[in-house]
């Protein structure tokens, strides 16, 4: 029997499907703006705080960026309830993202920061700026620029990556694909579908950081 | 029956890491056979074989893997082809890995000067041979610190194939949590051999970037 | 029959005509030496005749055989009319040797042994023969250069193009590159250079050609031109290089 592709079943869940794509936008908004904060402050740390501080920010960037994502879900998800933590799937999964997304983002800010040649500093000292002043007035924007692109990729990435948190039954657009594909037993249209609009959101996205590139670094 | 977890667990965990190297492996080498297709469609003269290839790229790098190891393995028996999970894992990572690939190798060709193609086209070589003898030895040693960076990405992202069901060291890692009732002990071991396989290669890419640089 | 026939050419960037109806030719044997300030189009010109650079109007035809016919393999032409550049653009991964040898063996179909052979010809001629197997990181940018210069000949063409060879070596070093430039004339070869070096081109030049806004402005024997230049232009030019 030859198998005819069906796409209607799966286009009725639409509903469940729209839920999913709200749970993974949370989770993707929450995730990058926690990430770019302890990606911030780690960087921050990395590049201008003492010698202990930068080891400590250092083994935390090699740890999670040579451990698998889904290791580390598992280990917050069903590890930490070992020890009287016992978090819902939503939670875990946003500290489990934000930990990980604040990993590549330290390492994406740092180099930023030491993109801005180091005679750029000396010449704004040599004009009598304070460390403060040098940093907003002459370190801050063409850092800023030069690390632009790689944490809007990498926020892209991110954000397809959610898609794991499935696995611990967060109600993310892949689980939805799940609940869609036991009730209409139509696996291939059901992942092929969510798939498209994983894209959509993945255009939708770069989109976004291509406007707010151009808004903020090209149009002046 | 609950068992305790002891050193025989973590033999097994450390058994199970083959597979994900052997899954690395393949993957790696499927990626690669499509990634230098794409990575030199990317730069021929011809704008819709340029075009055909950016759209695959894009596509690609715009979808989870998750999705493209379910409509793999979900997708090939429609058209007839029976999957396990071993062949469906290995098809994913190898088009998933090829658009990353293709990516970080056209970085690397169009990183040789201009006048290094004009130099090989005066000599008389056809695009193919300036290519094969000047373009793409040359580009090797600067796509080498990628390339062993993505293959870290490549053992760590492996770990999804456990969502369809495919043996490696997360689904191992499962299997002993479920079985054990410790799920932090094993799950804390399963990171370590992770860490141990990445960690070094990741050193090594840096390594070998900054000895790049200091040539220049 | 002269060699290179260029009729009427006319080559744009964009909007920007960087070559308005050039025409020129050359003889066998001869030796030419175009001059001109930078943007002028004498670069490319030369980078014209053996099919770098598109054309958009014109005719260019090398030992009867036209390079801006879409029918032409351009791959056969360029075994037939070798370039210098300006940059020397060795290849970096490869040995002198190889350097020289990587045409005739992947496009002639030399044995390696008999190509290994034409390159220790090629660089006695330019004096290197010691070099054979040093990389081109190893020399200094004369040796380059000369390195570039045996690369071509090994190819046996019937002409060569020399864009700017010597401008981007120190004063100290383009006395040997004119010395080999030098010998190359005396063997008979037909050339035609983009050059600054008015010297060279008063001694060796059979022409001289210079170009003035895209246009090829007033050319003749090299001592006259040089000596009595009728246009403005070439004039200022010459006062402005001759200090």
């Amino acid at each position: 029997m030859k198998y005819g592709l069906q796409f209607r079943d799966v286009f009725a869940a639409w509903e469940s499907i729209l839920d999913g794509v709200w749970i993974t936008l949370l989770l993707s908004a929450l995730a990058m703006v926690g990430g770019l904060v302890i990606g911030i402050a780690c960087a921050a740390a990395r590049v201008y705080g003492p010698a202990w501080l930068r080891r400590i920010v250092g083994t935390y960037v090699e740890v999670i960026r040579n451990t698998p994502l889904l290791v580390q879900l598992f280990l917050i998800f069903f590890g930490l309830p070992s020890f009287g933590v016992r978090l819902d799937g939503l939670t875990a999964a946003i500290i489990a993202l934000v930990i990980n997304l604040g990993a590549y983002t330290t390492e994406i800010v740092r180099a930023g920061l030491e993109a801005v040649p180091k005679a750029q500093v000396e010449a704004g000292h040599s004009l009598g700026l304070s460390g403060l002043q040098v940093f907003r007035y002459v370190v801050m924007f063409p850092a800023l620029k030069a690390m632009f692109p790689a944490l809007a990729s990498q926020f892209v990435l991110l954000m397809l990556a959610t898609s794991i948190v499935s696995q611990i039954s967060v109600e993310d657009l892949f689980h939805a694909a799940s609940i869609v594909q036991s009730r209409t037993f139509r696996d291939f249209e059901v992942y092929t579908v969510i798939g498209v609009l994983y894209l959509g959101l993945a255009f939708a996205f770069r989109g976004l950081f291509a406007g707010i590139y151009y808004w903020a670094f090209v149009r002046r | 029956m609950i068992r305790e977890f002891g050193l025989i667990d973590v033999m097994y965990l450390i058994a199970a890491a083959r597979w994900t190297l052997a899954l690395t492996a393949t993957a790696f080498i499927g990626a690669s056979l499509i990634g230098i297709v794409i990575a030199i469609a990317r730069i021929l003269p011809l704008a819709p074989v340029r075009w055909v290839a950016a759209a695959y790229i894009h596509i690609v790098q715009g979808t989870p893997l998750l999705v493209w190891l379910f409509v793999i393995f979900f997708g090939l028996p429609l058209a007839g082809i029976s999957v396990n999970p071993w062949i469906a894992a290995a098809t994913a990572f190898s088009v998933y890995g090829s658009a990353f690939l293709g990516e970080i190798w056209r970085g690397a060709l169009v990183s040789i000067a201009k006048t290094q193609w004009e130099a090989g086209a005066s000599l008389g070589l056809s695009l193919g041979e300036q290519l094969r003898h000047v373009i793409v030895p040359q580009s090797i040693r600067v796509a080498i610190p990628p390339t062993v960076g993505f293959l870290v990405q490549l053992i760590k992202n492996t770990s999804l194939a456990a969502v369809i069901g495919f043996v490696e060291l997360t689904r191992e890692g499962q299997l002993t949590a479920a079985g054990t009732y410790k799920p932090f002990a094993v799950y804390i071991t399963v990171a370590a051999i992770y860490f141990a396989m990445c960690f070094p290669l990741s050193q090594w890419s840096r390594s070998i970037e900054r000895k790049l640089d200091v040539a220049r | 029959m002269s060699l290179v026939e260029i009729q009427g050419i006319n080559k744009s960037y964009g909007s920007v005509q960087v070559l308005k109806d050039v025409s020129l030719d050359v003889a066998k044997g001869e030796v030419v030496a175009v001059i001109g300030r930078s943007g002028s189009g004498k670069s490319t010109m030369l980078r014209c005749i053996n099919g770098l650079e598109p054309i958009q109007a014109g005719v260019i035809r090398v030992d009867g055989t036209q390079v801006n016919d879409p029918a032409t393999n351009l791959r056969k032409l360029r075994q037939e009319v070798g370039i210098v550049f300006q940059s020397f653009n060795l290849f970096p991964h490869l040995s002198v040797c190889d350097n020289i040898t990587l045409a005739p063996r992947v496009v002639k179909k030399q044995a390696p042994q008999a190509a290994r052979e034409v390159a220790r010809e090629v660089l006695a001629r330019v004096g290197l023969e010691d070099k054979l197997d040093a990389y081109p990181s190893q020399l200094s940018g004369g040796q380059q250069q000369r390195v570039a210069i045996a690369r071509s000949l090994a190819m046996r063409p019937k002409l060569m193009l020399f864009d700017e060879v010597t401008s981007a070596l120190d004063p100290e070093l383009t006395g040997e590159v004119l010395k080999v430039l030098e010998s190359v004339a005396k063997e008979g070869m037909t050339m035609i250079l983009v050059t600054h070096e008015m010297g060279f081109a008063r001694r060796f030049g059979s022409r001289v050609v210079f170009m003035h806004e895209g246009r090829i402005h007033e050319q003749g024997p090299a001592a006259a031109v040089l000596a009595e230049p009728k246009t403005p232009e070439l004039q200022t030019f010459l006062s402005a290089v001759l200090h």
